[in-house]
């Protein structure tokens, strides 16, 4: 095992090297004289970030905008990549499919969420009742490609089916389905997939969440005569409002970026194809990272809702304050 | 606080580490101790100099690959930092651009290889190279090498596609003679449909985020039996449109045979099965009497199940895709890796040349599992039978080879709307409006 | 600790007259008693069966991948293939997948253990980084005082949406040719993955932090601390359970990714991952997939080895009282 203690020393060295960063800058704020001492501040705190964000995504994304105005090799072509978008044949479908993903997949990852949360909080073994609902999440996608096939998959109607729901199927007397093939509701059985992977992260967080809603509120209300959902309703769901919001938009934004789903179990054919699918397509399969730039600059667009939702719901809570 | 939080995580996976391994050792690697480097003094002396490959060749068969490169290390003192990786064509033009290219590439497809020469990327290949490829390999595999009248790539390995599957034993008690034309082949289709026991065919195209491709390898063999060399090139080039009506016709004629329920898809169900059957598994129905032919590369001998005998007389044996006009002559489709270099230093132009040699290809085939079109590979280093019939086949001089089309289209075609074409027109639409389709996606300019 | 209140003093002084928080993190077992009696009252009997139903489905997908990573190769894909239920009739079991996964020898390096070293060592210092500058930064956001601080924030917000694909090779040719950091370093990754974490972690924390009760922080300031006391002593102890769960779902992100770990990591046994030796565990054309089931549990143990452990972390009761409604 001689390899770990290398591979162990930079670690080390990493986080000592950092751990001095960061001590130099909480020496600065504290020392610096009082007339400057809230600019130091906050400076000090942010620009280790910011910097961050601004080499590591904001340089790049303003490369990518310039990248959506040229062709393969690399000629400004004005608007041809945008042109080319919305003509091609499947593009409607597409756009389509997103806005379903984003709808679905939020409102049902974060319901079952924070409903598994509620039921479970303080019930008997709650840490292994939450890991079997995180597990999805923690496995790689390799393995939910796989996990899903096992359930999805299909052989003919006289071979004995090697996938779960077409063996109740047939168990039922009913003809086994193609699941991921026939349009168009296969695009719910790849949405329920990530409903599948992301109710874990909504279940976590929203756990931590009502955790934090004060037990003596939820008292006050019972003796008041609240049956549990009054109660839930009234007392637990303001309390983590917040959280929700949280939940959703992250969920939200992870749904319009997500790609891998699609690509491994479909790779976006039989009209399943959504934006992020088509802009990984373009960009890293078909050679064409102008249209997959083009596209990127849609998912932006496709954003810019929530992010105008955030900011009043932001502006909202520091009036409250 | 921050200390105690992280202990668990690393106590935990400190511990499975160990109970994973049960103690490692350094070990692996260099075990060729008697080479005779005669033979690898025109490469010269590269001490302590290291050159850098990568490619799509990962786990056993990277393992033997590096086999292969020990004696080339040992001799000249360079070492070769190999890396492999099944998301080699989306990563290798990220690095290029970043300008983090490995020293050597290993190309499978020379559509992606163009794209990188005509970016600039590439070096062009070392005369000493380009003389290697005149000696070893035919003009064909040295024009897939070349772009825009310069030589880049020299080939490595082959696959010979086109093969088609079947148990001996099956046909023998039946007695079903393999057929030697394509109407033949039909009519053995039919024939194998009629008796009831098994559908003729199995096929299964799902391949992740590459389904569709082995129905382009398909097309291809139609389209190169039917229309004839000529014609291909035209096709792979866009000297003709790709819904031209040669090619529908070309789909039309395979669709005799995939669109037909009655001739597939045996142990799966029906055609649309072929979608979302796995292609590593597709062919396993011949083993069991549930079909009688699988249409695949030489590559699916690795995908039999452990044990399973490869031989004329054995558990399966392959066929080639019977000619469909015999007057045109034995034609065959495959594939091959390009070596493509970054960077040129003599380690690397040295070690470019050694891949080129007739050393390389004798050194990696006789290891097992590949073949190479290297004029200079003693077919007598193959490891099984199949082996040495492609390698016989590669190396005759009447054979017309052809590269895999898909591999020498345009990304946005060849990796893209072809295999979606194929995935579309299993599922139902007509091939015209999947060719025009297709065509329609084809790059301009 | 002399010139400010400790964090319980501040809880009370915020006059609700709750339960006093702790500056450190408690296990549940302190909050217990009256709350689990309370807890028997609330859970109805629809709650259990409702959570059971939602658990089962959840379970029953990931179990059958279970159950076929003990099945042979022949049990799982093929013809001769048959659902993985059937294993509870024929129990044809067989440790072989693992053992091919964990030992058999790969491309690059001999074993696993190489590779899951290199996960563990990637991921504690992105985890670290991620965990202290977005903390500092969601403190300033929620409680700095300068102009444009929510325009910043909503930047920073919408930061998220940029596909990480389109920032992979501005930011290899950035490290590689102006930072000069060697390929195929830990380096490249920990810097990488901290920049895609952040605008993340930012906004889960901020959410957190910003409803900490600012009579907390105002007493803490009347009492003259300063912005870096009240941070570490205050704002971190607080947010305890926020940052437990950033933790276990950055630890998640870098553990299974392979992206990024494609790009920067070089691929050899010094540096990738272990999600990077798993993806070609199946071989170059997919001849050995049946060993996919066996490699996703083995690489799974890891995060589910933070979730239970950091779970402690989860704990009710630390910012009792002045929850805004």
């Amino acid at each position: 095992m001689e390899f770990l203690g290398g591979k162990f020393l930079q670690v080390f060295i990493a986080l000592a090297v950092f751990a001095a960063l960061i001590g130099l800058i909480m020496l600065i704020v504290d020392r610096a004289p009082k007339s400057v001492k809230d600019k130091v501040t906050i400076v000090g705190f942010l620009a280790p970030a910011a910097i961050l964000m601004l080499v590591g995504l904001v340089y790049p994304a303003v490369q990518t905008s310039f990248l959506a105005f040229t062709n393969a090799s690399g000629q400004p072509n004005g608007l041809d990549n945008f042109v080319w978008m919305f003509t091609q044949p499947e593009a409607l479908v597409t756009l389509r499919n997103t806005v379903i993903w984003t709808i679905l997949v939020p409102l049902l990852s974060t319901g079952f969420g924070l409903a598994y949360a509620v039921f479970i909080d303080k019930a008997r073994g709650e840490r292994a009742l939450k890991a079997l609902v995180f597990m999805p999440m923690a496995i790689s996608f390799v393995g939910a490609g796989i996990i899903w096939k096992l359930v999805y998959d299909y052989r003919g109607p006289s071979i004995e089916q090697t996938g779960v729901i077409n063996a109740v199927r047939v168990a039922l007397g009913m003809d086994p389905k193609q699941f991921l093939l026939d349009a168009p509701e296969n695009t719910i059985f790849l949405i329920i997939v990530m409903v599948w992977i992301q109710t874990g992260f909504a279940m976590v967080i929203l756990s931590a969440a009502i955790k934090g809603v004060p037990m003596e509120l939820v008292e006050a209300a019972r003796l008041d005569g609240a049956n549990p959902w009054q109660q839930f309703r009234n007392v637990t769901i303001p309390g983590i409002r917040g959280a929700l919001v949280v939940v959703l938009t992250t969920i939200t934004i992870a749904t319009l970026k997500v790609f891998d789903i699609v690509r491994t179990m479909t790779a976006g054919n039989y009209e399943t194809s959504v934006v992020a699918n088509e802009m990984y397509t373009q960009a890293f399969r078909a050679g064409e990272p102008g249209r997959g730039a083009a596209l990127a600059l849609v998912l932006f667009l496709l954003v810019l809702p929530i992010v105008v939702y955030n900011a009043r719901v932001l502006r909202q809570q520091r009036e409250i304050r | 606080m921050k200390n105690r939080k992280y202990l668990l995580p690393i106590a935990a996976t400190g511990a499975l580490a160990l109970a994973l391994t049960g103690c490692s050792s350094g070990g692996g690697g260099g075990e060729a101790t008697n080479v005779d480097c005669a033979p690898f003094e025109s490469y010269g002396k590269h001490e302590g100099k290291t050159v850098s490959v990568y490619s799509t060749i990962v786990d056993i068969e990277a393992t033997n690959l590096e086999k292969a490169f020990a004696p080339f290390e040992q001799c000249t003192g360079a070492t070769i930092k190999y890396e492999g990786s099944k998301e080699f064509e989306t990563q290798i033009g990220v690095r290029a651009k970043a300008g983090n290219a490995p020293d050597i590439a290993i190309f499978p497809q020379p559509g992606l290889m163009a794209d990188q020469a005509k970016a600039g990327n590439l070096k062009p290949a070392p005369k000493a190279v380009s003389d290697l490829v005149d000696k070893n390999w035919s003009a064909d595999w040295k024009k897939y090498g070349t772009v825009d009248g310069v030589f880049y790539t020299a080939p490595m390995l082959a696959n010979v596609k086109g093969y088609v599957w079947y148990a001996p034993k099956t046909f023998k008690d039946k007695g079903w003679a393999v057929p030697k034309t394509w109407d033949e082949m039909l009519t053995l289709s039919t024939k194998i449909a009629g008796e009831g026991t098994m559908k003729p065919w199995c096929a299964g195209f799902e391949s992740g985020e590459a389904t569709g491709w082995p129905g382009t390898d398909w097309v291809e063999d139609v389209v190169l039996r039917a229309q004839g060399p000529e014609v291909y090139d035209q096709w792979v080039s866009h000297q003709i449109p790709f819904n031209d009506p040669k090619i529908v016709d070309a789909m039309n004629k395979t669709g005799e045979i995939l669109l037909n329920d009655k001739f597939v898809n045996g142990g799966f169900g029906d055609v649309r099965s072929i979608l979302s059957t796995g292609f590593a598994q597709a062919g396993q129905p011949v083993l069991d009497g549930q079909c009688a032919m699988h249409h695949q590369a030489n590559f699916q001998a690795a995908n039999w199940p452990e044990g399973t005998v490869v031989a004329p007389d054995g558990d399966v044996w392959a066929f080639m895709t019977p000619p469909i006009d015999a007057g045109k002559g034995q034609a065959i489709t495959g594939g091959g890796e390009m070596v493509g270099a970054y960077k040129d230093t003599p380690e690397v132009q040295a070690f470019q040349a050694y891949l080129a040699s007739a050393d390389f290809a004798n050194n990696r085939v006789k290891l097992g599992g590949v073949i190479s079109a290297n004029k200079g590979l003693d077919p007598a280093n193959a490891q099984t039978e199949l082996d040495k019939q492609s390698i016989a086949l590669l190396q005759d001089p009447k054979t017309v080879f052809r590269f895999d089309g898909s591999d020498l289209m345009p990304g946005a075609v060849g990796s893209n709307s072809f295999w979606k074409g194929i995935v579309a027109w299993i599922n139902g639409t007509p091939a015209q409006q999947v060719a025009d389709s297709v065509e329609s996606s084809w790059p301009k300019g | 600790m002399t010139v400010m209140p400790a964090p319980d003093e501040a809880a009370n002084q915020s006059g609700t007259g709750t339960r006093p928080a702790k500056g450190r993190p408690v296990s549940p077992e302190d909050s217990a008693p009256i709350m689990r009696r309370v807890k028997t009252k609330l859970t109805s009997r629809w709650a259990t069966a409702a959570a059971v139903i939602i658990a089962t489905i959840w379970t029953v997908p990931t179990f059958g991948l279970l159950v076929s990573s003990f099945r042979p190769a022949a049990k799982q894909v093929g013809p001769r293939s048959d659902g993985w239920w059937n294993f509870f009739t024929d129990w044809d079991f067989t440790f072989k997948n693992y053992v091919d996964v964990t030992a058999a020898a790969g491309s690059q390096s001999a074993n696993l253990s190489q590779y899951f070293a290199n996960s563990v060592a990637i991921v504690i210092p992105v985890t670290v980084f991620v965990l202290v500058l977005a903390s500092m930064a969601a403190y300033i956001f929620a409680w700095g005082n300068f102009k444009g601080r929510e325009a910043a924030f909503i930047f920073v917000f919408a930061l998220q949406i940029i596909p990480l694909q389109m920032a992979l090779i501005p930011l290899l040719s950035l490290f590689t040719q102006v930072l000069q950091i060697p390929p195929g370093s830990y380096a490249q990754l920990w810097i990488a993955h901290t920049m895609f974490g952040l605008p993340l972690g930012i906004f889960l924390l901020h959410n957190f932090i910003s409803e900490i009760p600012g009579e907390v922080i105002e007493a803490a300031k009347v009492d003259g601390a300063g912005h870096t006391t009240i941070f570490w002593r205050i704002i971190l102890p607080l947010s305890v359970p926020a940052l437990a769960s950033l933790a276990i779902f950055q630890f998640l992100w870098v553990w299974n990714d392979l992206l990024v770990a494609l790009v920067f990591s070089g691929g050899t046994a010094d540096v990738a991952p272990i999600t990077q030796r798993l993806a070609e565990i199946s071989g170059t054309r997919g001849s050995r997939d049946y060993l996919n089931p066996a490699a996703a549990f083995v690489s799974i143990i890891a995060p589910l080895a933070v979730f239970f452990g950091l779970q402690r972390y989860f704990v009710r009761g630390l910012l009792a009282g002045g929850l805004k409604g």
